[in-house]
């Protein structure tokens, strides 16, 4: 079924995916947007985990269950997050990191 | 030979629209070319065999929390706003940043020689899935399978708790 690709292939999707998603991190100003950003980056890892569980341990399923409890994981992150972005702006009018600076000092 | 056509279109879809979804000024759009990102991951899953995980990862990762933060963008922005970016220096260090880490990363993918296993693939259908979830013994996953319920059921508690209005304290007095 996975024919002819070698296992890095794989590898450099998710590591790609990771580091585009980080660089999303790095410069969004938005709360939402740096929430999808976290998301790539659990995409990728989830991928990694699958990719290995395949290619080097096919008669276990570690790595699918793995992946199975970081999207659950990731679903509960999610909820978490856009509650508290929601509260956030009902209280600045604003997601912007920069303008969200009460608490700061 | 299909199947590796297949891979490098779910590939150069997943890698165009990660950038697309990391850079675009829309943020609405940057929600859909997140959900072809997570579209084009399970299809990966399937490539690799994984049916039940690639229809998870479509039923909550695109189906649910993709409409999840398309409702908390349009509660939040107008549709045609337009993101703040950082600036240009930011940027830079940024993309450098990454640049070089994604460098190491897939320099020490590759010197790594990876010897893939010639067992036979574990069956994978939903029934053998549900069983090992259930069962506690070897291979059994009844532990982190109960842990993350709770986790789950207490996100969801939280996150109502914290999205919830304040109610406007009405003194008894006023009402009588």
């Amino acid at each position: 079924m996975t024919g002819t690709i070698p296992l890095q292939f794989f590898l450099v999707i998710s590591t790609l995916m990771f580091f585009i998603g980080v660089f999303g991190f790095l410069t969004r100003r938005n709360l939402i947007t740096m929430l999808m950003s976290i998301e790539l980056i659990l995409n990728s890892v989830n991928i990694n985990f699958v990719a290995f569980n395949k290619y080097l341990f096919p008669q276990h399923l570690s790595g699918h269950f793995f992946s199975l409890i970081i999207i659950a994981v990731a679903a509960a992150e999610a909820a978490v997050a856009i509650a508290i972005i929601i509260n956030i702006y009902r209280n600045f009018k604003s997601i912007d990191v920069d303008k969200v600076d009460e608490m700061k000092y | 030979m299909n199947s590796d056509l297949m891979f490098f279109i779910l590939a150069g879809v997943i890698l165009v629209f990660s950038v697309l979804t990391v850079t675009t000024r829309r943020i609405l759009r940057a929600a859909v070319y997140l959900l072809f990102v997570l579209i084009s991951t399970a299809g990966l899953y399937f490539m690799l065999n994984y049916n039940f995980l690639a229809a998870v990862q479509l039923t909550v990762y695109a189906g649910g929390i993709v409409v999840l933060i398309i409702f908390s963008i349009l509660l939040t922005s107008h549709i045609s706003e337009r993101a703040v970016v950082a600036n240009w220096k930011q940027s830079l260090l940024s993309a450098l940043a990454i640049v070089a880490g994604a460098t190491l990363t897939l320099i020490s993918v590759f010197r790594f020689s990876f010897t893939a296993s010639p067992e036979p693939a574990a069956p994978s259908g939903v029934k053998d899935i549900g069983a090992a979830l259930i069962s506690y013994g070897e291979n059994g996953y009844a532990l982190p399978f109960e842990v993350v319920s709770i986790l789950l059921l207490a996100a969801m508690i939280g996150a109502i708790i914290v999205a919830r209005k304040e109610k406007i304290k009405v003194d008894e007095k006023d009402l009588k």
